[in-house]
């Protein structure tokens, strides 16, 4: 059987490749050279060597972007998946609605970056306007926006998934837990946690890279104002792209930098999923 | 594995203690949380200087003005034009990216060459790669390609959407017994005869799954189109965010009339598809 599927190669994989190789290989190619040149148009580069990713360096914005984005990460990281948890325990009981709640607390997830900004943005400012500032007053501002913002986008997607976990809990093993004595609080400590903790593991990963990669609800909230002090990584690569001429190779070096992290966050949840699943 | 639980949510438990008390303080708590959406609604009603100091005030008869921001939003960005835009773009995208890359996934998971298990490792590498990566190559790419086009960009979403669609598909085709496929073998098909009617069918769980995936992400995708696409094609997004940036002084009114304009599209699809938006975010989360 594997001759006659393998002669059906120029239909059943090429498009995808030839899409694959235009669309990721050459770009990414592209994207690594060009960020060991300066530029400003591609046919006309300069071999700079390790110079753009010094300049980068330097670069202030960067390295505030990069611990903005860090503590941002952090913090989103811990309230998405704090309040998804809690609300999860409450919606896989069996009561009147709650299926229609977890409907409703699912659906900002399916509305994009772009709009959420601007939803987010008419609400927060509407709110801080009884102290006459707005959102762009001062960076911190922009910074708990977006953290509201992204646990009312996330908090449902991630309580989605921890109730299908805690749906995986075998029954009899609750009820041998309650007859050993075992109070709620117990049961959740000793036996609900250590089976959730594959759905723990996918929840973090997932919010951890969703923070680090943030772009367009920080765009559309507050655009990195003011002064560039409420821009994550994403943004101020962009910005350095297409809004300093000449500061193209920069831009480049920084996406290398930015892939290398989200890269090793993957690699760590692969290799966290990996053993947790080895243990059992 | 993940599609078991996803439709055990009810298990045959008895109803909780004390349920109508949980019905009520949920009852609040999703007031509360869809409040954002509502108060845009209602803003979208108002003339556009009572929007931004004040927007928690219901229309009243000075500042409700029908459906005049809807009017003025629509013309401002030719909103028709991007809905049509961003539906083709999604459409057309998410099926190229089913057909092929399902094609591709079970070549791979049958053929087991050393090229194919390359393009595997490739394709889960990519999944890795942030979009910034590629953002500014990538445009070069599709700009000397002329891929500018509602229609031009469909490769380059099959492109760099390829990576985890299909490496979802090689997940479930290598679960598919091969039994069945050798037997529509003898019995006379082609590669394309045992991918059209035996293997598609089976795997109809995973391309719902992909197809939804893909769509959340097309439909809202605001960064790929607004550097690809030529200035005069715009999706909802992009409309959006030219929108907020083409006026000097942002139009709230307008801006408040679209933005509900863009969620009306989405809440309509959420409620059709439910069961599988949920079902499939959680076994695409599992798997991805």
């Amino acid at each position: 059987m594997k001759r006659t599927v393998r002669r059906a190669f120029p239909l059943f994989v090429l498009p995808t490749l030839v899409a694959f190789i235009v669309g990721f290989i050459i770009p990414f190619v592209m994207g690594v050279y060009l960020s060991f040149h300066k530029f400003t148009v591609v046919t006309n580069t300069k071999f700079v060597g390790f110079g753009n990713y010094v300049k980068m360096m330097g670069d202030q914005s960067f390295v505030h972007s990069l611990w903005y984005t860090v503590l941002f990460t952090i913090v989103s990281v811990i309230t998405i998946n704090v309040f998804a948890f809690i609300i999860a325990l409450f919606l896989c009981k069996v009561f009147k609605g709650a299926k229609l709640f977890r409907t409703i607390f699912f659906m900002p997830n399916l509305i994009g970056g772009i709009v959420l900004g601007y939803i987010w943005q008419i609400i927060l400012n509407g709110i801080l306007a009884h102290w006459n500032i707005t959102l762009q007053y001062d960076a911190k501002y922009g910074f708990w926006g977006l953290i509201i913002l992204m646990n009312w986008q996330q908090i449902g997607y991630m309580m989605i998934i921890y109730i299908a976990g805690i749906m995986s809990v075998p029954t009899e093993l609750l009820e041998s837990a309650m007859i050993d004595g075992a109070g709620s609080f117990e049961r959740l400590k000793s036996v609900v946690i250590p089976i959730l903790r594959p759905s723990i593991t996918i929840c973090t990963f997932l919010t951890l890279t969703n923070g680090f990669k943030l772009f367009d609800q920080n765009l559309a909230l507050t655009g990195g104002e003011p002064a560039k002090s409420s821009e994550m990584l994403a943004l101020n690569i962009y910005n350095t792209f297409y809004g300093r001429v000449g500061w193209q190779g920069v831009g480049q070096a920084k996406a290398v930098i930015f892939t290398i992290i989200v890269a090793a966050i993957a690699f760590i949840q692969l290799y966290a999923t990996r053993s947790k699943e080895e243990q059992m | 594995m993940a599609k078991t639980k996803v439709k055990s949510f009810d298990p045959s438990e008895k109803p909780a203690k004390n349920g109508w008390l949980l019905t009520l303080i949920f009852s609040l708590l999703s007031v509360f949380f869809i409040m954002p959406i509502l108060v845009v609604l209602w803003n979208s009603f108002k003339v556009k200087s009572s929007i931004n100091l004040t927007p928690f005030q219901l229309p009243n008869r000075q500042t409700f003005v029908g459906f005049e921001n809807y009017i003025r939003g629509m013309q401002q960005i030719n909103f028709f034009a991007a809905f049509v835009n961003t539906l083709t773009i999604t459409v057309l995208s998410v099926v190229v990216i089913i057909l092929c890359t399902s094609m591709c996934g079970w070549y791979i998971a049958r053929v087991n060459s050393k090229g194919g298990n390359l393009i595997y490792f490739l394709f889960a590498f990519s999944m890795v790669i942030p979009f910034q990566m590629v953002m500014y190559t990538l445009s070069l790419v599709a700009n000397r390609l002329g891929l500018t086009t509602p229609l031009g960009i469909v490769p380059v979403y099959l492109g760099f959407g390829a990576g985890l669609a299909t490496f979802m598909f090689v997940g479930f085709a290598r679960s598919i017994p091969l039994e069945i496929e050798e037997a529509a073998m003898i019995d006379g098909c082609g590669a394309c005869g045992i991918f059209f009617r035996v293997v598609l069918p089976i795997m109809k769980p995973t391309y719902i799954t992909v197809a939804i995936l893909e769509t959340m992400w097309i439909w809202n995708d605001y960064l790929l189109p607004s550097l690809v696409l030529q200035s005069d094609y715009r999706t909802i997004p992009i409309a959006i965010q030219y929108l907020k940036g083409g006026y000097g002084t942002v139009d709230w009114g307008a801006m408040m009339a679209v933005l509900i304009l863009a969620i009306v599209p989405i809440i309509i699809f959420y409620a059709i598809c439910q069961k599988y938006i949920i079902g499939g975010v959680v076994a695409g989360a599992v798997k991805g």
